[in-house]
């Protein structure tokens, strides 16, 4: 059912010119929560995009541990059709794979019911709040009852007190369906509350620079959040995140 | 809509337009123009009403060839589009024959059309399809292009057919192009029909009002060529509010273009 990720050395160079990625290795074992961390443009999207197969390596090797995974994406923005209801979004996956519309049926209602949105099945997203477009994104991501569900800083857009309880909400769906999570984000303390590893990156050209394992167990409710070893682990991923920055001003003060 | 809102939509042009039409017919009274040079709207509308019979077929040839251009400038443009955003070699090859037949103005083209076309119907019919065929054409191509990146990186993610694709998602974003297009190409149609019918100089039964215009012009009957005049313009207007009516229906839940106040 979960995935296990597998990058070695993966380089990644555009058609531009611009180095995206420089040896990035990351084993992501099956099932597991993983946080990619880093400023913008580090690269971090590239990793999530080249794990999709929407792109393809320059250099490096990438395995995935089945041979055609059922893979989610989650984007930044809720990327719902404006002309198509919320059940009809969150059907779209199936759709295209073809299920008998019985059986779209009989699981599109438990993914709406996931992400409590069961009472707007035929509201348009245009109707809805962020947050809950953010919802309707993640059924549609959970509907296929991914392997992997790779999300693209999915509540960066969404006001403190959304993004906190949706973060709870991921964390109960994912213990329930126990896929391989790869969530990338700029927030420090969203990635520690989450995630079982949380891996550093450096800006352009991204790099690992840490790889902080997040030893707490889950449930993780909000007294996480105003635990010490909380604290102390943001703290060190943020010390991680200037060490990136600091490595990056060495190597332009050594080139100049 | 407020009540405010309705006073501005609704009752402010209709007293502007009524004020015109009044104003007209009280300055030609005054004036003492005589009714064979500039006639009073009261005497276009008796004209109207009096020939009415005769000018109605024509107008029904008018409206006849209006939206038979217009029918098929959409499947053209459309299927055509579709062939432009699958390959962008045959865009490249066919798109500057397009602009070609856009730039060319219809005047000049429609006696060339008109000689190699028999059938002065088909002649009519082809000189307002081209008129009225590149807008739908042009925007059609530019919606079908316009899907949300990330929506298209989704289809892939999920291998979606090209058929898939196509219909689920290229479709629905082009909808507002097309309609947009469609907006524009129905006023063109009908300018189309008119000025090849102009070019044609027709007369007989299967003609439409531009040749009544022109019969009318030949007798000096001034009164006969605005009431000729009114149907061409009050088609104009129906196709506009049509072609709203539609848009609204079509887009009016999901669309920004026709949501919201403006």
């Amino acid at each position: 059912m979960s995935l296990a990720i597998s990058l070695t050395t993966v380089d990644k160079r555009f058609a531009n010119g611009v180095q995206a990625l420089t040896r990035i290795s990351l084993d992501v074992a099956p099932g597991a929560f993983v946080a990619l961390l880093g400023p913008s443009g580090c690269g971090k999207t590239t990793v999530l995009r080249l794990v999709a197969g929407l792109e393809q390596p320059s250099g490096g090797t990438l395995a995935l541990g089945a041979a055609r995974p059922t893979l989610s994406y989650v984007f930044q923005e809720p990327t719902l059709m404006p002309w198509a209801s919320v059940a009809d979004n969150v059907a779209l996956p199936l759709r295209i794979a073809r299920l008998p519309a019985a059986e779209i049926g009989a699981r599109v209602t438990p993914a709406l019911a996931a992400v409590g949105l069961e009472r707007f099945a035929a509201s348009l997203p245009a109707e809805l709040s962020g947050g809950m477009k953010m919802r309707a994104s993640i059924a549609r991501a959970l509907v296929t009852r991914p392997d992997a569900l790779l999300m693209d800083e999915p509540f960066a857009a969404l006001d403190e007190i959304t993004r906190q309880r949706l973060n709870g909400d991921l964390l109960a769906l994912w213990q329930a369906q126990r896929f391989t999570a790869l969530f990338v984000t700029h927030s420090v303390f969203e990635a520690v509350f989450l995630a079982q590893r949380v891996i550093v990156m450096s800006p352009r050209p991204g790099r690992i620079v840490a790889d902080i394992a997040v030893d707490a167990p889950y449930p993780r409710a909000n007294d996480w959040r105003l635990d010490g070893r909380y604290q102390a682990l943001c703290r060190a991923a943020s010390a991680a995140l200037e060490a990136g920055f600091a490595g990056v001003a060495d190597a332009t003060t050594a080139a100049a | 809509m407020t009540m405010n809102d309705r006073l501005l939509r609704v009752v402010v042009p209709a007293l502007v337009l009524g004020g015109v039409v009044l104003g007209c017919g009280q300055s030609v009274r005054a004036a003492q123009i005589p009714h064979y040079i500039l006639p009073a709207p009261s005497r276009i509308l008796a004209t109207l009403v009096e020939h009415f019979p005769s000018l109605a077929v024509s107008w029904w040839f008018t409206i006849k060839i209006t939206f038979g251009a217009l029918l098929l400038a959409a499947a053209g443009g459309v299927l055509l589009a579709t062939v432009f955003a699958l390959s962008r070699s045959v865009e490249l090859a066919l798109f500057p024959l397009a602009i070609v037949l856009q730039v060319t103005p219809i005047v000049a083209i429609a006696p060339l059309i008109l000689i190699y076309v028999e059938s002065t119907t088909a002649a009519l019919l082809i000189c307002a399809w081209i008129v009225a065929f590149f807008p739908i054409l042009s925007n059609t191509v530019i919606g079908l292009r316009a899907a949300d990146p990330n929506l298209r990186d989704l289809f892939r993610l999920y291998r979606a057919t090209p058929w898939q694709r196509l219909r689920w998602l290229m479709v629905p974003s082009a909808l507002p192009y097309f309609i947009a297009g469609l907006k524009i190409s129905g006023g063109l149609a009908l300018i189309g029909a008119v000025v090849a019918e102009f070019a044609a100089g027709a007369a007989g039964r299967e003609t439409g009002l531009a040749s009544r215009i022109l019969e009318a012009s030949f007798r000096t009957d001034i009164p006969r060529m605005y009431a000729a005049l009114l149907l061409v313009a009050l088609t104009g207007v129906a196709i506009f509010v049509l072609f709203n009516l539609l848009s609204r229906w079509l887009l009016g839940r999901w669309h920004a273009s026709e949501s919201g106040d403006r």
